[in-house]
């Protein structure tokens, strides 16, 4: 098969429906519920390390000693 | 041992490409094992007079020296690449400039994929590592990833740059635009990308931070994409494994369509994709305020991964492409502007607030610039997919007048803004040595933009008002040749153009050079422990 005609399958084919139906949830996503804080804590994350790696803090500690 | 394992692979290196030399079919493919073979035995040299050596302390911090270097290539390769343009815009406006005595090494054929390949891969591309180098360390709070092959990735990389520009100048190409690097080369490349995509991953995993900043997005699929993109264009089968020729496992129409699958993406995720993450990250931080709406990031993100895959038609409108591949590129392209426009519009408005430093402030002004070109590239990009637009376009100045908007724009401009936001950090310096001189780079290398970008709008309608002309007859008005003729004041001025932008950059250099020798050094730090806030 020539790679025109498998684009071809794959653009009027069950694949157009998948990946449509994929973008719309990944446009979808970010206006979930609970999405804002989540948003702002990492618009900030650029303004937090400048200098150095945070420390070892115990798992999942570390951006809250940050901040 | 380690030292060991790697001096016996270098002096096996060192031997293989001896042999390679001896036997080459061809002269390029001959001057790159020499290449190679010295390389290797400099590194052999270089590892054998350290073995037992102390090895120094692990360092905890970001691993920033092979960002420095990258800087330094950036810069260095800018100025080869604009200077490659400039003689190459000359070279069309005057033709004697094809010296007799280099005929076959330094006429436009051979020098025209030497500045495009300059500029996008050597310039743009170690912008791209450098500055994703520091991203991904500053926004997971972590150190590289992967010990020394950063700097693997750094001289692997600059490597593949040397080779491919030696085999332009020889004559080893395969002919496919952007992706002109024969066989070997091409393999070399993937090895380092394959390293480049390690250490980057390598240092996400490892983040302090609990969520991926966006920038780091739009990195890493710049680094994926291109990975797929480069494997697949680059399909070929070598005539013989002493010489560089190769031949394409497509051919026809499926090959074209699958180079400008690659070409159109080359543009989406190196020279867009890459320098968005870029954007996301300076222009917030130059800004001193976080960007404007991180969920448009967001969806910026998706529709570009899912729109500019489906584009690359439009390359091929009114060739043996079937009809419904064109038009679907068309549509695509089409669609593209809004995602792009909202990428633009959520980079200017983060300065929404601060205004008054685009008066105060020459790197925000270049930033905004920047993001003001990505706009208009991105405006006019899907104007000329429309298939009625292209056939007036297509062939003309006109698409190399849009190419450089965006890339002495966009790419440019962005990159120059980095490099001044990243310098002073990088060498722990309190300020640029000049701010004045960051106003002459932005005016010149404005002005010469507009230089560019205006004359070839102007040559480019023209020419193609000129090809398409009748008579009452119905017979062709204009010869080739009287196109050329007509152009050629134009191309004056688009040459003039490019010896402003390089005269700025030339500046940015020179500034960049004193700010690290000269600028007072930063005050050293208040106590590392203090709390942020
Ligand atoms: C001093 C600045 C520059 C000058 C004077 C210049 C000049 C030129 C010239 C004369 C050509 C050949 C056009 C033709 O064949 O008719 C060209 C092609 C090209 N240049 Fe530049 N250039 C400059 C900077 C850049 C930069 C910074 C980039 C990218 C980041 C770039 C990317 C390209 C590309 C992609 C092409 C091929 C266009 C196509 O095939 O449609 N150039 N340039
Ligand atoms: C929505 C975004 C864009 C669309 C839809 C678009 C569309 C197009 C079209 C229709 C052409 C002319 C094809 C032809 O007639 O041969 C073209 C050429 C080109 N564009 Fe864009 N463009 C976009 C953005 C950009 C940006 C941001 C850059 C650079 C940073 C860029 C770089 C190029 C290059 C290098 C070429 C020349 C390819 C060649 O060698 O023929 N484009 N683009």
């Amino acid at each position: 098969m020539q790679e025109s005609t498998l684009l071809r399958e794959m653009a009027d084919n069950w694949m157009l429906l998948v990946m449509f139906t994929l973008f719309i949830g990944a446009v979808l996503w970010p206006f979930r519920p609970g999405s804002r804080k989540d948003h702002e804590e990492s618009a900030n994350i650029p303004f937090l390390y400048e200098d150095k790696p945070a420390p070892d803090y115990p798992e999942g500690k570390g951006e809250e000693a940050a901040r | 041992m380690w030292d060991t394992v790697k001096l016996i692979a270098l002096a096996g290196i060192v031997l293989l490409a001896a042999i390679a030399a001896n036997y080459a079919r061809d002269v390029p493919y001959m001057v790159h094992a020499i290449i190679i073979m010295l390389v290797a035995g400099g590194m052999f040299l270089y590892t054998i007079r350290r073995v037992g050596d102390p090895k120094p302390e692990p360092d905890l911090g970001y691993m920033d020296d092979v960002i420095r270097a990258g800087v330094i290539a950036t810069a260095f390769w800018g100025v080869v690449g604009f200077l490659a343009g400039v003689f190459i815009a000359f070279q069309l406006a005057f033709p004697v400039l094809n010296f007799e005595w280099a005929q076959g090494y330094m006429n436009f054929g051979r020098l025209r994929p030497l500045h495009t390949s300059a500029v996008i891969f050597a310039f743009g591309g170690n912008a791209l590592i450098c500055s994703s180098f520091y991203i991904v360390q500053r926004t997971s709070a972590a150190r590289l990833w992967g010990g020394n092959l950063p700097w693997f990735v750094f001289w692997g990389y600059n490597l593949f740059i040397v080779l491919a520009a030696t085999g332009y100048l020889l004559g080893s190409t395969q002919g496919k635009e952007y992706a002109e690097p024969e066989w070997y080369v091409d393999l070399w490349l993937t090895i380092v990308w394959v390293a480049y995509l390690l250490v980057f991953l390598g240092t996400i995993m490892r983040r302090k931070e609990k969520h991926i900043y966006v920038a780091n997005w739009f990195l890493l699929s710049f680094i994926v994409t291109v990975a797929m993109l480069h494997i697949v264009n680059n399909l070929s089968i070598p005539v013989s494994i002493f010489g560089s020729k190769s031949v394409q496992v497509f051919s026809g129409v499926q090959d074209a369509m699958t180079q400008w699958w690659y070409g159109h993406n080359a543009v989406g995720f190196f020279l867009t994709a890459g320098f968005l993450g870029m954007m996301y990250y300076f222009v917030p931080k130059q800004a001193e305020r976080p960007v404007f709406s991180y969920k448009l990031s967001i969806i910026h993100f998706w529709a570009l991964i899912f729109l500019y895959i489906w584009a690359g038609p439009h390359h091929l409108h009114y060739t043996a492409l079937p009809d419904w591949a064109s038009t679907l590129g068309m549509v695509f392209s089409v669609v593209l502007w809004m995602p792009s426009w909202g990428g633009m519009i959520n980079g200017l408005m983060t300065l929404s607030g601060a205004w008054d430093k685009l008066r105060t402030d020459p790197i925000i002004r270049m930033m905004v610039v920047s993001i003001g070109f990505y706009g208009m590239s991105t405006f006019e990009g899907p104007m000329m997919s429309i298939k009625a637009v292209n056939s007036l376009s297509h062939y003309t100045d006109w698409t190399i007048g849009h190419v450089h908007s965006g890339a002495l724009g966009w790419n440019g401009m962005i990159t120059f803004g980095a490099l001044y936001f990243l310098v002073p950090r990088l060498w722990n310096r309190e300020r640029l040595y000049s701010l004045a001189m960051v106003n002459w780079h932005f005016w010149l290398a404005t002005i010469g933009i507009v230089l560019y970008a205006a004359s070839m709008w102007v040559t480019g309608i023209m020419e193609g008002l000129m090809w398409r002309e009748v008579d009452a007859q119905g017979f062709l008005v204009n010869s080739f040749a009287d196109t050329v003729a007509a152009k050629f004041p134009m191309y004056v001025v688009r040459a003039l153009g490019g010896v402003l932008y390089l005269a700025g950059a030339i500046i940015m250099c020179y500034n960049l050079w004193m700010t690290i020798r000269k600028a007072p050094a930063k005050e050293a730090e208040a106590p590392a422990m203090a709390p942020a806030e």
